[in-house]
């Protein structure tokens, strides 16, 4: 009896153990959806209770943003904070986007073996620099030697002219990398069928190989422009801290990570209106960031599955 | 799609004429531009390293690495406490993250099986996790960590726990590509000689992939060190003139301590910034020099 039963899958103690160590393993992996769920619980839970004091069209169309008044002038309309966001980010695109991609194409499909060898660890040592540095460098060097004095651009000590530049600085290497990525991606029979046709390396990179790649080099431009969007500190330091509707980029604005980290300093009163607004400014760059990601992973799969 | 399929599709889609002149004159100036822009992006690195070796170095010295800050007189003012705070950040981080990122990646590479839905969720989960902004994680661990469910209080042990989810999935996802990188050629040899699952990962998956693993931690200690927003959104103390003396004490970190100064009205602060600035740079460097011997010392080759 016992001989034929063994036949039958019975735990025993190496398997219990090795049904252990999954568990174990399946559970530190769980810690990042708790993380998840944890940032969208605290965020729901304080916008729930701010929406119980401010109406949420209000907020959400609302043209002046001014909670750090006292409660007969405060005024909770979010829209110059997102309208600062998306300024900045709309700045430093147009300096990232064109060095961006110029520079991936150059890595993929132009830098000789020994150049590449150089220019690949410089724009990795760019995109290790901490943002503060790129704050710092925005607010001492370029507003005051670059813009003022060397370009005589009549800007204030905080502008959205300089911190939009050094933002597109600081997405730079990532779309240049993943541009570089996307490209190389391509199989080289593409690129030997144009050279075949009699096109020159020019006309094969932007006509033949760059339009094949061109889901991934938009990943790359969503990638780039949800890491301007959610970036912090170079706007607080050099963008300043006035949320602004205006079009001049001389004058400061504020984004909506700026306000977040310009208004919670550890002390501030929970319950309080100014807590809740933190929240409630997270929950609105959080849903944007995320529709940024979600698009550019789904990009990124698409092309892909066209090469594998 | 094949190779050749698609260069047909090429040859279709792109009926190019024979290079004319203004092609060539074309070629030459997209060229001209590509050079630029490469070249832009190395003088934006260079001015960026001058501007603050320029600014800092005159102010760099061991009083300033030994002293603790002063918000009234700059020449007396240092970084110890700050320096003090970011090591032990980083300790923390290390504790919290290697074990945990490392479990996670085995799970998702050795264990997960990709047709179940909770297995894509926690995939995905990651994926996204990667992508949010740091100063989220900055009211996560304001309302989680310093104050709500944990109620830590604003201290080391709470910016620790909040850089550490920051960087997890940077952790995650390297240590899953170094593992992947193991070719299941191993695992079947170890597998047909009657080890365990386990057995295989312990013996034979991690020592292969350990090398991979450390870079992928450093990597994520060096973006944790330079992380600002989160720390200040949690309420890091600003210029403390003590060290933190356990986990449960109030802390400051060499970022927060670079952001107040940058806010001083006082250009002689400002300038400290910039030391301070070169001190965190220093140690990125080291940092990163360890991810690099690391990886061309014992990086396995199959």
């Amino acid at each position: 009896m016992g001989r034929r039963t063994s036949l039958v899958r019975r735990p025993t103690a190496r398997s219990r153990g090795e049904n252990a160590i999954r568990a174990l393993l399946f559970g530190a992996a769980l810690v990042s959806v708790a993380t998840t769920v944890a940032i969208v619980f605290s965020l729901i839970r304080e916008t729930i209770a701010f929406f119980g004091d401010v109406g949420f069209a209000e907020y959400l169309f609302g043209t002046r943003w001014t909670p750090q008044l006292n409660e007969a002038q405060q005024s909770f309309g979010v829209l110059p904070l997102i309208w600062g966001t998306l300024y900045l980010t709309g700045i430093g695109l147009i300096v990232a986007i064109p060095i961006g991609l110029l520079s991936g194409v150059y890595l993929s499909e132009f830098a000789p073996r020994r150049v590449r060898k150089v220019i690949k660890p410089v724009l990795e040592v760019l995109a290790g620099v901490p943002t503060i540095v790129f704050g710092y460098f925005a607010l001492t060097f370029f507003t005051p030697e670059v813009l003022r004095d060397a370009l005589g651009v009549g800007v204030n000590q905080f502008n959205a002219l300089s911190a939009g530049i050094i933002l597109g600085i600081l997405v730079t290497p990532t779309i240049a990398t993943l541009t570089e990525d996307a490209m190389s991606a391509v199989p080289g029979s593409l690129r030997e069928g144009s050279a075949g046709l009699g096109a020159n390396k020019v006309q094969t990179a932007i006509r033949v190989v760059f339009p094949a790649a061109l889901s991934g080099v938009v990943a790359a431009l969503v990638l780039g422009a949800s890491r301007a969007v959610g970036e912090t500190v170079i706007i607080l330091i050099a963008g300043g801290q006035t949320a602004n509707l205006g079009l001049n980029p001389t004058e400061s604005y504020q984004s909506m990570a700026a306000f977040i980290a310009a208004t919670s300093r550890g002390d501030i009163p929970t319950g309080s209106i100014e807590y809740e607004t933190i929240f409630v400014v997270g929950m609105t760059l959080f849903v944007l960031t995320l529709v940024l990601n979600i698009i550019s992973i789904r990009l990124v799969r698409r092309y892909r599955q066209v090469y594998e | 799609m094949s190779g050749a399929q698609m260069a047909a599709r090429a040859a279709r889609q792109a009926v190019i004429p024979s290079a004319s002149g203004r092609d060539r004159t074309f070629a030459w100036i997209f060229r001209a531009m590509m050079y630029a822009a490469v070249g832009l992006a190395m003088l934006a690195l260079v001015t960026l390293l001058y501007d603050v070796a320029s600014d800092g170095l005159p102010k760099l010295s061991t009083d300033f690495v030994t002293r603790f800050p002063s918000r009234i007189l700059p020449e007396r003012a240092g970084i110890q406490s700050a320096i003090v705070g970011t090591f032990y950040l980083m300790i923390i981080c290390t504790v919290i993250v290697v074990p945990l990122g490392i479990a996670t990646a085995i799970y998702l590479e050795e264990y997960a099986d990709r047709d179940k839905w909770w297995n894509r969720l926690v995939e995905i989960n990651i994926q996204n996790l990667a992508a949010v902004p740091s100063v989220v994680y900055g009211i996560l661990g304001l309302a989680f960590i310093v104050r709500g469910p944990i109620s830590l209080g604003r201290t080391l042990l709470a910016g620790g726990i909040t850089l550490s989810l920051l960087v997890l999935p940077v952790v995650i996802i390297v240590a899953r590509e170094a593992i992947r990188a193991v070719p299941p050629s191993i695992r079947e040899g170890s597998l047909a000689l009657g080890a365990t699952q386990w057995q295989t990962i312990w013996k034979q998956v991690l020592p292969g992939s350990i090398a991979g693993i450390a870079t992928g931690v450093i990597l994520a200690l060096s973006r944790a060190i330079g992380e600002t927003a989160p720390l200040l959104v949690i309420g890091a103390a600003v210029n403390p003139r003590f060290n933190p003396d356990g986990l449960g004490s109030a802390f400051t970190a060499l970022p927060i301590q670079i952001f107040a100064w940058t806010q001083d009205p006082n250009r002689d602060f400002v300038a400290l910034a910039a030391a301070a600035i070169l001190v965190m740079m220093v140690a990125l460097l080291l940092m990163n020099s360890v991810a690099i011997f690391l990886r061309n010392r014992y990086e396995q080759k199959w």
